[in-house]
């Protein structure tokens, strides 16, 4: 079997890492502990991460890559800006379903240790390739005419808000229906409170 | 000894005019040094041989046309019509300027009729204006006002017998190749996305608060200073993009956004890329940049 070279085994550490930082936060992941679960030792470990706040770091780059690309996969597609939140909001809910740590750790160890993030990971530096994607959509929305004018943060808190508030309450499991059932109405409100007038 | 080059033979003649260019060339520091090397056969302000009256009566050969303010081919000079006048001095003219913004692309004044009024080459960004078919001997020098230097730049090269190289408005590329964007003293605040909130302050980016055009305007303002000291952008006002063919736009002091993003990427900029830039830098807070530069209590 072919060896993995060290950005496949980079990628294979953090997909480990990223369930236990989920599930336990990062104050309780260790750096042992995560060794432990890929099965290797911890100073070969830090040959891979200088530390547990650089593979925190990289794995919220990591993330917004994966969330980024979606995106943009949707913004360069022929959709209407209906469809394409349609489509976003169903690539969201099948994230969080079929990957749920990733958001996860998006909303329990990104958006809730900010002090972890401080340094070298100021603002929307390591989010870029996401929020970047959503300007792009949020501007052609406006651009073509769907949307309406407003403060950016304002329509963004909007849209993400809802999905990550919807995917934190479905993971207390207050939600009656699966998750994916709510796709069209939630669709269907965010455009409906976005759209021009 | 070997006698003096001969002098230039220029006329300078006025479309419709608010005669923003002359005063522009009259302020030159380096205007003594200019009239030693040319000679007007006519100017509407500085003492020369003939007036217009003369001019129409026996059309003169001249080295150069300077042409300065909007064509309209039924506006009259010494009772001649502009359709008539303009071409006959054209061919009898070895170089051509189209002086200022109105000249060149149509300007302010045709904001009044814009089915009629154009610049002598280009109508807006169009190649449609009456010495369209003698383009190649016109040299155009945008601005409203342009810089008188940019005038003695090309009268030198044209006494020098030097190529002049030009853009695809006819703009030489010595002076418009660069943006007004390049030399700006606030560039340090456009790349940490430090924004002006007013006029007349030394700090802060005017593009996205205050409608500044520097990022998509061909200009050497901020290289070859106004007066030797000054620019729009160095006096905390935004520069409202006078040399493009687009000049005047609307809403002249706002930069269009939709949600907060730039309508117009800055020249040549790829979007993705300028929001991720944007983005990064906008998430770093620098306090030498968000504080005054002099202060005024200290």
């Amino acid at each position: 079997m072919a060896r993995l070279s060290k950005e496949e085994r980079k990628v294979s550490i953090m997909t480990k890492a990223l369930e236990l930082f989920s599930k336990e936060g990062f104050y309780q992941t260790t750096m042992p502990a995560i060794a432990e679960k890929i099965g290797m030792s911890v100073g070969n470990l830090y040959n891979y991460f200088t530390s547990k706040e650089m593979l925190a770091k990289d794995l919220i780059l990591y993330i917004a890559n994966i969330l980024g690309e979606e995106i943009r996969r949707i913004n360069e597609s022929p959709m209407s800006t209906q469809e394409k939140i349609e489509a976003i909001v169903h690539m969201y809910f099948k994230i969080a379903k079929d990957r749920p740590e990733t958001i996860e750790y998006f909303l329990r160890v990104y958006l809730s240790n900010r002090e972890v993030f401080q340094n070298s990971c100021e603002g929307m530096i390591c989010v870029s390739a996401f929020v970047t994607e959503m300007m792009i959509f949020f501007e052609e929305g406006v651009r073509s005419g769907d949307l309406r004018d407003q403060d950016f943060f304002s329509a963004f808190g909007l849209f993400m808000g809802y999905l990550g508030g919807m995917v934190f309450i479905n993971g207390e499991n207050i939600l009656p229906k699966p998750l994916e059932s709510y796709e069209h109405t939630i669709a269907e409100n965010i455009y409906y409170a976005l759209k021009s007038r | 000894m070997p006698s003096n080059p001969a002098k230039l033979k220029v006329i300078w003649l006025q479309g419709i005019t608010c005669n923003g260019n002359t005063h522009s060339f009259l302020n030159d520091p380096a205007l003594g040094t200019l009239l030693e090397t040319i000679e007007f056969i006519h100017h509407p302000l500085l003492p020369c041989q003939k007036t217009l009256k003369d001019l129409v009566k026996k059309v003169p050969k001249s080295d150069v046309l300077i042409f300065e303010g909007a064509y309209s081919a039924p506006f009259e000079r010494a009772g001649v019509e502009m359709r008539t006048l303009l071409p006959a001095l054209a061919h009898k003219a070895k170089h051509i300027i189209s002086m200022g913004s109105c000249a060149s692309f149509g300007g302010i004044f045709k904001e009044n009729d814009p089915e009629h009024i154009s610049g002598i080459v280009f109508d807006k960004e169009n190649g449609s204006g009456p010495l369209k078919a003698m383009q190649e001997k016109v040299i155009t020098l945008s601005g409203c006002p342009a810089h008188p230097k940019w005038l003695s730049f090309v009268i030198d090269m044209i006494s020098a017998g030097r190529e002049i190289l030009v853009d695809e408005f006819r703009r030489p590329k010595e002076l418009y190749a660069y943006l007004v964007h390049n030399g700006c003293l606030r560039n340090e605040y456009f790349e940490w996305k430090v924004d002006s909130e007013r006029f007349g302050t030394k700090e802060g980016c005017l593009f996205y608060a205050q409608g500044c055009q520097g990022p998509y305007t061909h200009g050497s303002c901020n290289k070859i200073l106004w007066n030797d000291v000054s620019s729009k952008t160095r006096s905390g006002t935004p520069c409202v993009g006078c040399t493009e063919p687009a000049f005047p736009k609307r809403d002249l002091f706002t930069t269009k956004t939709y949600m907060s993003i730039p309508s117009e990427m800055p020249l040549g900029i790829p979007k993705r890329s300028y929001l991720a830039l944007a983005g990064a830098a906008k998430s770093f807070h620098i306090k030498r940049l968000e504080e005054r530069l002099i202060d005024d209590h200290a």
